[in-house]
């Protein structure tokens, strides 16, 4: 699909959404006096404001779901314009579709890369610990802002399905409907080590500087990029890498021998590497990927179906067979974790060869399925 | 709605919690969730049964039915129903097993191999028998393990378990009227069972 068939130029908005006067606690208990967010929006909002779609991001995403700024790329959209615009699943000709910067980010929305109001200095690691469930009271109170108290649905891959479920599971009533792709709802201790990898990775460059290196005219990219390479091993799998790169050798026909990039594989993984740290922030990675280590809805299952029985949530739950990092088994511990509340939950697995990246990918049998559902929950709502 | 269905509706009765293993396009569960108070999952390994329970706002897994039962806590469901499918899967005594595992009670219905006229086509023609309700040829059919309804009884019993009730079924799926035993068993072309321990 063209860019060009989607929702086209499009920009970024910002809105305060706590500040001194009613500050944000978070979980931890610490406050925060001042948070600004990141958002955009495609489509428009209908009269009784039953149409809203809420896209949560993963760990690396942003607002941009969607569309192009001024002066970009045309082949280079948005991160999921794929299934946003009209006629994809996230229908802009019906659907008013809102993606939102997370907490503790580092793309416009408040996070250990911002201005601590107390000191006037970056925040670095005096940024207070983030939860998932934090992440969804800033999209809440975002949402207030906006006069929306109630969506058609909220969705999200990743990191973005685990603040669906969150939100799902904490405000049942809010949401008509949950699409929780490629997600977990415990990280396995596999999950963990990578996670623990990637953050040593980050930790460890001397300039780190225990997270104060925004004024040192340095930043940690050798530690971030390898944080990153890490990462998308656990992206991507063994049956794509091998379609992809084989063992071919990167802009020559035969091997050089030594310690240098030679494969394609690994020219692909120091590009990945080199490519996010430009555009992305070491703490924003640490405060992110700690949100999902320690991310554990279900812990409580019985407070669990106790909310749950309050709304009539439909979710549905997807997952991808080629996805190592959060395998089918994860997103089987969700849906069987929901039915044990007794929520009506719909799951399904889809064939992909591209790994955990899958849902960025608009595979046919996906996007039906995301379709086909949202039509359901509209139908109930007389959305035309 | 499908008179068979109908049947099995009756049968689960209200606010109960239902598996429905091969559920197609959900009719059966769509009547349960939507007017008669129940919650339930179907199971589906059609995708366009899928979607069509989707679209019905049926909660559904698209997988196979076996895998479903295996990967289900014990005693999740009041009531675990297989329709017109028993005699398509590998292992009919331990799908039986394992919905009486994971659900109080049982409802099963299936076609009847033992009805006079598919004895008749078997006996007079040599050739194995195809009907409206088992359209297929012997080597093509998913019907891989077709009984008879005295065949079906002596499982249940060997399984330890009990019919609490059955309904007969006329070559339309309607109920056939009260028989007992062997005239069943020979004027039937199906039935419904309610099973339980």
């Amino acid at each position: 699909m063209a860019p060009a068939d989607g929702v086209g130029l499009v920009e970024t908005n910002r809105a305060v959404v706590f500040s001194d006067d009613r500050p944000l606690r978070l979980q931890s208990g610490a406050e925060l006096t001042e948070v600004e967010v990141a958002y955009e929006t495609y489509g428009e909002l209908n009269r009784d404001k039953s149409n809203a779609v809420f896209i949560c991001h993963a760990l690396s995403g942003d607002a941009h779901a969607a569309g192009l700024h001024a002066g970009d790329d045309p082949d280079r959209p948005g991160w999921w314009d794929n299934i946003i615009g009209p006629g994809r699943p996230l229908d802009t000709d019906r659907f008013f579709v809102i993606c939102a910067n997370v907490l503790g980010g580092c793309k416009g929305t408040t996070g250990p890369s911002s201005t601590d109001p107390a000191t006037g200095r970056p925040w670095g690691l005096r940024f207070p610990l983030v939860q998932v469930r934090d992440l969804v009271e800033v999209h809440r109170a975002l949402l207030a802002e906006l006069g929306i108290d109630h969506l058609l649905a909220a969705i999200g891959g990743s990191l973005g399905g685990m603040q669906v479920l969150q939100w799902a599971i904490d405000h049942p009533g809010e949401l008509d409907g949950a699409i929780v792709i490629a997600a977990s709802a415990r990280l396995s201790p596999q999950n963990i080590a990578f996670s623990a990898v990637a953050r040593e990775a980050i930790m460890r460059d001397p300039d780190f500087a225990n997270g104060d290196f925004y004024e040192t005219g340095r930043r940690p990219d050798s530690g971030l990029g390898l944080a990153r390479m890490i990462g998308h091993i656990t992206y991507l799998s063994e049956a794509s890498m091998r379609e992809k790169f084989g063992r071919r050798i990167q802009d020559a026909e035969t091997p050089r021998y030594g310690f240098d990039v030679d494969f394609q594989v690994e020219s692909y993984l120091h590009y990945q590497g080199q490519s996010f740290v430009e555009r992305f922030d070491a703490n924003t990675y640490l405060y992110l990927g700690r949100a999902m280590d320690y991310f554990d809805p279900f812990g409580n299952p019985v407070e669990v179906q106790r909310q749950l029985a309050r709304g009539d949530t439909s979710f549905l739950v997807l997952s991808f067979d080629s996805d190592w990092r959060f395998s089918t088994g994860h997103s089987r511990v969700i849906t069987d974790e929901l039915r044990l509340a007794n929520a009506p939950v719909t799951f399904r697995e889809i064939e992909s060869t591209q790994g955990h990246d899958s849902f960025l990918f608009a595979i046919p049998d996906y996007h039906a399925t995301v379709s086909g559902f949202l039509d359901r929950l509209a139908r109930e709502r007389d959305i035309p | 709605m499908r008179t068979d269905l109908a049947i099995v509706a009756r049968m689960v009765g209200r606010n109960q919690k239902v598996l429905d293993l091969g559920c197609g396009d959900g009719e059966l569960l769509d009547t349960l969730i939507h007017q008669q108070g129940c919650s339930g999952v179907g199971v589906e390994n059609d995708p366009e049964g899928f979607h069509a329970c989707i679209d019905r706002g049926v909660p559904v897994t698209l997988g196979d039915l076996e895998q479903e039962l295996s990967a289900t806590e014990s005693g999740t469901f009041d009531c675990a129903v297989l329709s017109l499918t028993l005699q398509a899967v590998r292992r009919p005594d331990l799908v039986l097993a394992e919905m009486r595992r994971v659900a109080g009670r049982q409802i099963v219905s299936l076609p009847n191999f033992g009805h006079w006229r598919l004895r008749a086509m078997l006996t007079f023609s040599g050739r194995m028998p195809v009907t409206p309700l088992l359209p297929y040829q012997w080597y093509d059919t998913p019907n891989i393990h077709l009984c008879t309804l005295a065949d079906f009884e002596a499982l249940v019993e060997d399984a330890g378990m009990s019919v609490r009730q059955r309904v007969l079924l006329d070559a339309d799926g309607r109920p056939a009227g009260r028989r007992k035993g062997l005239a069943g068993n020979l004027l039937a072309e199906g039935a419904v069972y309610a099973l339980g321990d």
